[in-house]
């Protein structure tokens, strides 16, 4: 097999979305917010067609999107009289349709649509890795400087604001960091599976782990291998990266739940 | 020693109002060290939306209250830890600050869990449950103390084990514990101060002195009063069923 320069590039850019994404894929597991991650991801497509238009950096254009789209949700939320998860749905499908009406619009610009929605390694640029891994370092630096407090919100909000560890602040800035991982992870995986790229390491984690750091490690260990696996069949097999990675997680998540099944009956 | 050092928490004619409705409404105590202030009243009287405003999670629409404690414990009525959350007993005492074993396991021994310490949370019993909120409350050596319903889903020695406990922890770190109970035995024994809400503050005071009170008795019952003291009534106000008050 021959690394060839892209798939190195390929390599390093998944290991660091995978490391960024195992820790706040568990909290979105644990805090119930997988609809809220494909919203916040579907938007995303909106936000690459803004960076070509305006020529700006596709990550930060991303995560400026997702995070007013994130903030408009948090706000929505207390406003209309509408169930969290037809409101979820309702921005979900709308900014992803706002998304591909406007890309139409730019024929101009030649746009790789199936690359943007599933993924693509041969698009991983140098700035790209960059992107990833100073972004990826900056995310876990504040979710590690936030996590008592998330944590101790996700098991209790109560208890967390009654003993003084400002729960609403602690919310806020991680459904900013989850706008920062979206936009880190959106050329490698692609806009419609990147909360598939946090949810099936952290589901496969959660049927191995007895305490909660456990899970984080898991998590970030399945993540982390399901890249690997999937790039090197995404090469193999000449299948779209996004996918291939997500399948590799899958069938990592159908195997802790065969380890679980061996373990409960011993 | 001076009251003004040794006071916690103040709460003045405090009032929360929500969906044209008062939750409360006049709600005035203070609680100081080494003090127990117990609120009874039936369900829906407000009990935990007051001890809600005293932890600072709900802001009152009126009134004044004023924080003096540095640290607050809180044991809430319920907590319910979803499958998809693996969290042991010992991840759990370090919820909210990092508090160092030896303390955890002292606290965990004190009421009566040590063996738990690795356990699985979602696999303990409601009385287990209920120690182990207790013992994670008091490793954090508070001088404030909020207690929602520490007994619920206990059986009845668990339940007096329980309130020894309380009353030892009080006396222990010299904190003030402000206690949510249905528990009219007790109140009577331990409490320094009772406050017996319904919406408003029916009555208050010594424990009793509220047993004798003529809106504690309507509230619950002679049996609860007569263990204190034999009672005429004087009704000075009825309640609708949703608490509000009827001349």
């Amino acid at each position: 097999m021959i690394l060839d320069d892209f798939f190195t590039r390929a390599l390093i850019a998944g290991i660091g979305v995978a490391i960024v994404a195992g820790p706040l894929g568990c909290l979105v597991i644990w805090r119930r917010l997988a609809y809220f991650g494909d919203t916040l991801s579907h938007s995303a497509l909106l936000g690459v067609a803004i960076a070509y238009v305006f020529d700006l950096n596709i990550s930060i254009a991303v995560f400026l999107l997702s995070g007013i789209v994130a903030l408009i949700l948090l706000d929505l939320q207390k406003r209309t009289r509408l169930p969290g998860d037809a409101l979820l749905g309702l921005l979900s499908h709308a900014s992803l349709a706002i998304g591909l009406v406007f890309i139409s619009f730019l024929s101009f610009i030649r746009f790789d649509l199936m690359g943007l929605l599933f993924g693509d390694i041969l698009s991983v640029s140098r700035t790209d890795i960059y992107a990833i891994w100073v972004g990826g370092f900056v995310i876990l630096g504040i979710l590690y400087f936030i996590w008592q407090s998330i944590f101790a919100a996700t098991v209790n909000h109560d208890l967390a604001s009654a003993e003084g560890l400002k729960p609403h602040i602690a919310n806020l800035i991680f459904t900013l960091l989850l706008a920062g991982v979206i936009a880190i992870s959106i050329k490698m995986i692609g806009v419609l599976l990147i909360t598939g790229l946090l949810l099936i390491p952290a589901a496969m984690a959660r049927n191995l782990s007895n305490n909660p750091k456990q899970m984080v490690l898991f998590s970030i260990l399945g993540g982390v291998l399901s890249v690997i696996v999937g790039l090197f069949a995404s090469l193999e097999l000449n299948s779209p990266s996004g996918p291939s990675i997500l399948v590799a997680a899958f069938v990592l998540f159908i195997i802790s739940l065969l380890i679980m099944k061996v373990r409960n009956i011993s | 020693m001076n009251q003004k050092e040794n006071l916690l928490i103040k709460l003045d004619n405090i009032g929360i109002f929500k969906s044209d409705k008062w939750l409360v409404r006049g709600v005035s105590f203070e609680i100081s060290k080494g003090e127990i202030v117990t609120l009874i009243g039936p369900n829906g009287s407000g009990k935990t939306t007051t001890a809600k405003i005293a932890l600072n999670i709900l802001q009152s629409n009126e009134g004044k209250i004023a924080f003096y404690a540095k640290k607050i414990a809180y044991v809430p009525q319920k907590i319910n830890i979803d499958w998809t959350l693996p969290i042991r007993v010992i991840d759990f005492m370090n919820l909210t600050n990092k508090i160092n074993e030896g303390q955890i396991l002292k606290a965990l021994e004190l009421t009566g869990v040590q063996d738990l310490f690795r356990a699985d949370m979602k696999n303990l019993s409601g009385g287990e449950l209920q120690r182990v909120l207790l013992a994670r409350a008091i490793a954090r050596n508070p001088d404030l103390l909020i207690l929602d319903e520490p007994a619920q889903g206990v059986d009845f020695n668990g339940e007096i084990a329980l309130y020894n406990i309380i009353k030892k922890i009080s006396d222990d770190l010299n904190c003030g514990i402000l206690l949510i109970s249905h528990d009219i035995h007790f109140v009577m024994s331990a409490t320094d101060h009772v406050i017996c809400l319904n919406g408003h503050v029916c009555c208050s005071g010594s424990p009793s002195a509220v047993a004798q009170n003529p809106a504690f008795i309507e509230l619950f019952g002679e049996r609860a009063s007569s263990t204190l003291s034999v009672y005429e009534h004087h009704h000075d106000h009825t309640h609708n069923h949703d608490g509000s008050v009827v001349k």
